[in-house]
């Protein structure tokens, strides 16, 4: 399968990209790793005119602590953060769902902030980033913003970035020792979540049970009022609509909802 | 568009369309067919070659070309099972890697399709856990096919491979098994290299 032609620009900068970016609109696509957007542009879901490479600024690759808060470059691929000692001590969860992500190849090209642009609900780290209660920088012509997880995914593989605007940096707040867990349901090996759900200090997000991952608010707030990880993990698919598709239908993904919750809860390390 | 980088340690500059991928580039631009097309999606990985950008250590990180334009791959460096072989492979005198040798030894393919990739993934793993345990070898491969089912075999090669690497000290030396002419052929052509049981 061969993409659509497109005319390729590598920048030179985060601000270099943003002067392209304002001078192309919708007809430009930021690559980084490429791989999500190199997929659905080899299966002509997409087609843009210009491609624009962020992928080598090294303004946009690394981790490092800020005060109480990690700060991962938009561009750092996903085999980097797995393997951050830092990512590892401070946002375990983090590191573990980037361990997930594809396969070890896909781990070394694919990065983060195109992993969240990309914002499939199915990801493993949009729901990571939810259940982190971290946030995006997103630089515009404005400057930079930061956006919650909450208010970055806005549908269906769509975020609340706007056009002209690049994710420059993902921050996560440093939790050392915090109980974390982690559960993905999936039918094949390196596959996308059926549904998943991750957990950090009581805070529980979803994956794949609606057009965003989502936080599973009745079965936090009944673990904040002392319920057992069971009696809470029962009210996870509560005020959830997940869609339907050929690996399963809605009360079976509401059904997974409560179970991945429980042994999420249930195994935290 | 003009691209310059390495491939197999020769520098080259061509001139490419920006939607070239990386797979198609090495086949058809460079004429080496070791990386093979398979599934075209990023999943069965018989496409993988090693990967090394500017100032990187070591011999590279493992990636699937049929997902990376052959733009994104200036100024790397990249290996393909071409050029893994220490000296020319079925030359008088040559030796496979390691793991090729590895790979002979432990009879690690059975059709052959997907032992490029293999082999290229189980080198990109090697080097970055070189003692790996035989899970971590076979989750180290989760991204690479074997439509032959034939993982037992690959696997033992993998550690086998490992052993040798650690036990040699050094790199080239292997398992003791060198390579012989049935084993990694070059055609007449010079383009087609093929992997034979």
């Amino acid at each position: 399968m061969i993409p659509a032609p497109f005319d390729y620009v590598a920048a030179e900068s985060p601000v270099h990209a943003l002067d392209l970016l304002d001078g192309l609109g919708d007809d430009a696509k930021l690559l980084a790793g490429g791989h999500s957007l190199l997929p659905m542009m080899k299966l002509r879901l997409a087609a843009p005119a210009v491609l624009i490479d962020i992928g080598r600024l090294t303004e946009l690759i690394g981790i490092q602590a800020q005060g109480d808060e990690l700060v991962i470059g938009a561009a750092t691929p996903h085999a980097a953060v797995a393997t951050s000692e830092l990512a590892r001590a401070d946002a375990p969860l983090l590191a573990h769902s980037a361990s997930l992500v594809g396969d070890p190849q896909i781990r070394h090209r694919g990065t983060i902030g195109g992993s969240l642009a990309h914002a499939d609900p199915a990801a493993d780290l949009p729901m990571a980033l939810v259940a982190l209660g971290g946030s995006v920088d997103v630089l515009g012509q404005a400057g930079t913003r930061n956006v919650a997880a909450e208010d970055f995914f806005t549908g269906f593989f769509e975020t609340s970035l706007e056009p002209g605007e690049l994710i420059t940096a993902v921050r996560v707040p440093r939790r050392p020792g915090a109980p974390w867990g982690y559960q993905k349901f999936v039918r094949r090996a390196n596959d996308w979540a059926i549904v998943g759900a991750a957990t950090v200090d009581g805070r529980i997000a979803l994956a794949n049970m609606g057009p965003t991952p989502l936080r599973a608010r009745a079965a936090e707030q009944a673990l904040a009022g002392g319920a057992s990880a069971a009696e809470a993990a029962e009210l996870a698919a509560d005020g959830t609509a997940p869609g339907e598709d050929v690996h399963a239908d809605r009360d079976y993904r509401r059904h997974l909802a409560r179970v991945l919750t429980r042994r999420a809860l249930e195994h935290c390390t | 568009m003009q691209v310059e980088l390495s491939v197999n340690g020769q520098r080259r500059s061509d001139e490419v369309e920006p939607r070239l991928l990386l797979v198609h580039y090495l086949r058809e631009v460079c004429g080496l067919r070791a990386a093979n097309v398979g599934c075209d999606t990023t999943s069965c990985g018989a496409c993988t070659v090693l990967m090394k950008g500017p100032g990187e250590v070591g011999g590279g990180t493992s990636v699937k070309s049929c997902t990376v334009l052959t733009v994104q791959a200036a100024g790397q460096e990249v290996t393909t099972a071409e050029g893994l072989a220490v000296k020319g492979a079925g030359e008088a005198g040559g030796e496979l890697h390691p793991v090729q040798a590895a790979f002979r030894q432990e009879h690690g393919l059975q059709c052959g399709f997907c032992t490029p990739g293999m082999v290229m993934a189980a080198v990109g793993l090697l080097s970055e856990n070189p003692d790996p345990t035989e899970a971590e070898v076979r989750e180290g491969l989760e991204g690479n096919f074997c439509r032959c089912t034939g993982y037992h075999n690959i696997v033992r090669a993998v550690l086998a491979a490992a052993a040798g690497i650690a036990g040699a000290g050094t790199a080239g030396t292997g398992t003791g098994t060198t390579g012989t002419a049935g084993t990694m052929r070059t055609a007449a052509d010079g383009e087609r290299t093929e992997v034979s049981a």
